[in-house]
């Protein structure tokens, strides 16, 4: 089984509408959304939820007044100041380390397990889907981006099927990593831009670090052609397969509003020209067909 | 006063605001990227770097001579970055929070504190922006206590501005607490609405006014409007799709300084701000 992940280190330059394009292509695969926090590929792909399940994050500080003394032990060791003059733990500046709980003398302290997101596995009309929803403002999303893959992995092997498709979140902290490691590959899909370039040079750093095999996809290339040679020199530089240019196009704008691929909504364009070359390259590159 | 920029969605036009907003303001101004994990605003501003310093977090150095196995470390220690196996003690530094439980509850004093590098803190100017971001290190998870200290720089003598990383959970939390107003900028588009209504309820949590910038605001369908309406979010700016502006924006260039007119209007958006908080530029 493999598993070829979507990055791009700088939000916005396209990776869910390409992943949902490349789902179009993919015969049989399944897709699994790792962005937990802004996750929008299920607005392309219509999940059929099939099963639903509460994601248990850790813990966090709940102080009894009625037992505490207010000696301010908890307050002196809380090192994200999350305890208000009042005894009242601020939810949200909790880290969750639980040091207070284990000091305080009255065992005036909780610790209840919280509830910080669900989890789903899904049917959609290219194949099963593992997706989730992290709560709003919650930690944790590493520990959920996890649990999602591994529940990718474990679903696509009951279902014989040999390929996953992540959708990874961007930037380069603690959902990335726990979006990258293991991957048999990683696929940066880059812009023409300085933020996109300087972003793009941090993802394969990245995934260099955790020793994931990069290749690099340039979105919107014809919006600056100079910046389109920078990146593929870059790529070139460092050893890592070019697999393809995608024009900007605002037709995969109007497919998203249409809740469709850009594929499903006009095939036949350049940018549909464009994505099927990019896939069969991305498929024969040497990550995607060792055994 | 201090404005945070934020979105939701990435790509939206974040940073294209927050240092258009910069360039245009009169008045004393502070830019603090706080995308620590993908900084960009440098590549715009071009500030001059005055200071570079390394931020860490700290985590613990085990005593092999003082410690006697009693794993109260490991028992306290909800992120499991310590085992005490036998006679040895493992630390898991990637794994680590920085509570200092461990040495606190360690009866032998047999742990003391290193740190563990997040990544590096940046200070600089250009034609009176004063400006700070942060760089998490490549491998590194933890990206809030890296913004905390970006956050620290916030001066008191004018306006900060403050570009925040994607998404709605804690690195944009860390972002944009405390904070006198919440700018948002999305764009029309299916992925943009379901992402900033995300935002807006972290927003809500956090229980601080806000606005709306509609970015590329003629791709896209009209949700948004009728969205921003019935939550009573006022839209304080609208930017077209311009693919002179997208080249421009390509090039590390920033639009209002070729574009007169929107330098107005970004200086308006600012005086708006102020009147919706009732707080001028200065304030504190």
């Amino acid at each position: 089984m493999k598993e070829l992940v979507i990055l791009s280190g700088k939000g916005g330059t396209g990776k869910t509408s390409l992943t949902a394009s490349f789902a179009t292509l993919a015969t049989g695969c399944l897709l699994c959304d790792a962005d937990v926090d802004a996750a929008d590929l299920h607005l392309l792909m219509q999940p059929n939820i099939r099963k639903q399940t509460d994601f248990q994050g850790g813990g966090v500080a709940v102080i009894d007044l009625q037992r505490c003394t207010q000696c301010g032990i908890c307050i002196d060791m809380c090192r994200w100041s999350a305890i208000g003059p009042d005894f009242v733990v601020d939810e949200i500046g909790c880290e969750g380390c639980g040091v207070c709980v284990d000091f305080c003398p009255e065992q005036a302290i909780d610790f209840p397990v919280k509830t910080c997101g669900q989890w789903f596995i899904s049917d959609t009309r290219f194949g099963p889907m593992v997706h989730a929803r992290l709560g709003i403002a919650e930690e944790n999303s590493g520990k959920l981006v996890t649990l999602v893959r591994q529940q990718a992995k474990q679903l696509a092997e009951e279902r014989g099927i040999d390929l996953i498709i992540t959708d990874g979140p961007p930037g380069v902290g603690c959902p990335v990593i726990a979006s990258v490691g293991g991957a048999t590959s990683a696929v940066i899909v880059a812009e023409p831009t300085v933020s996109g370039i300087h972003d793009m040079a941090r993802a394969i750093e990245l995934c260099r670090h955790f020793k994931v095999p990069v290749m690099v996809c340039i979105n919107k290339f014809d919006l600056n052609l100079d910046n389109t040679a920078t990146i593929e020199r870059m790529a070139r530089d460092g050893g890592l397969p070019m697999v393809g240019r995608i024009p900007f196009d605002p037709t995969f704008t109007r497919a998203m509003v249409q809740g469709k691929t850009l594929l499903e909504f006009d095939g036949n364009g350049s940018a549909g020209e464009h994505l099927r070359q990019v896939w069969t390259t991305i498929m024969n590159t040497p990550a995607m067909t060792a055994a | 006063m201090i404005i945070s920029i934020a979105s939701g969605k990435g790509g939206t036009g974040k940073t294209t605001v927050a240092t258009n907003l910069a360039v245009s303001v009169d008045g004393p101004v502070q830019l603090l990227d706080c995308d620590v994990e993908e900084p960009n605003v440098h590549l715009f501003l071009r500030p001059s770097i005055e200071e570079t310093k390394t931020v860490t977090t700290p985590i613990p150095k085990i005593d092999l001579a003082k410690c006697n196995q009693c794993k109260k470390c490991m028992e306290i220690c909800r992120f499991r970055a310590i085992a005490v196996i036998g006679e040895m003690v493992l630390t898991f530094p990637e794994l680590c929070h920085g509570c200092g439980g461990c040495m606190a509850v360690c009866p032998e004093g047999a742990i003391t504190e290193i740190g563990r590098e997040l990544g590096v803190l940046e200070t600089g100017a250009m034609n009176g922006v004063s400006f700070v971001h942060g760089r998490l290190r490549i491998g590194e998870a933890m990206a809030p206590p890296l913004i905390q200290a970006v956050r620290d720089r916030t001066w008191t003598n004018g306006l900060t501005l403050i570009d925040a990383p994607p998404g709605t959970s804690c690195p944009v939390i860390a972002a944009m607490k405390d904070t006198d107003f919440v700018l948002l900028v999305t764009e029309p588009t299916p992925f943009g609405l379901h992402d900033l209504k995300l935002a807006v309820e972290a927003v809500k949590i956090l229980k601080i006014p806000m606005g709306l910038v509609i970015n590329r605001a003629d791709m896209g369908d009209d949700k948004v409007w009728a969205y921003a309406q019935t939550e009573g979010i006022p839209i304080l700016m609208e930017i077209p799709f311009d693919r002179q502006i997208a080249e421009s924006y390509s090039r590390g260039e920033m639009f209002a300084l070729a574009l007169p007119e929107w330098k107005v209007r970004f200086r308006e958006l600012v005086e708006n701000i102020e009147t919706l908080t009732g707080k001028g530029a200065g304030a504190k």
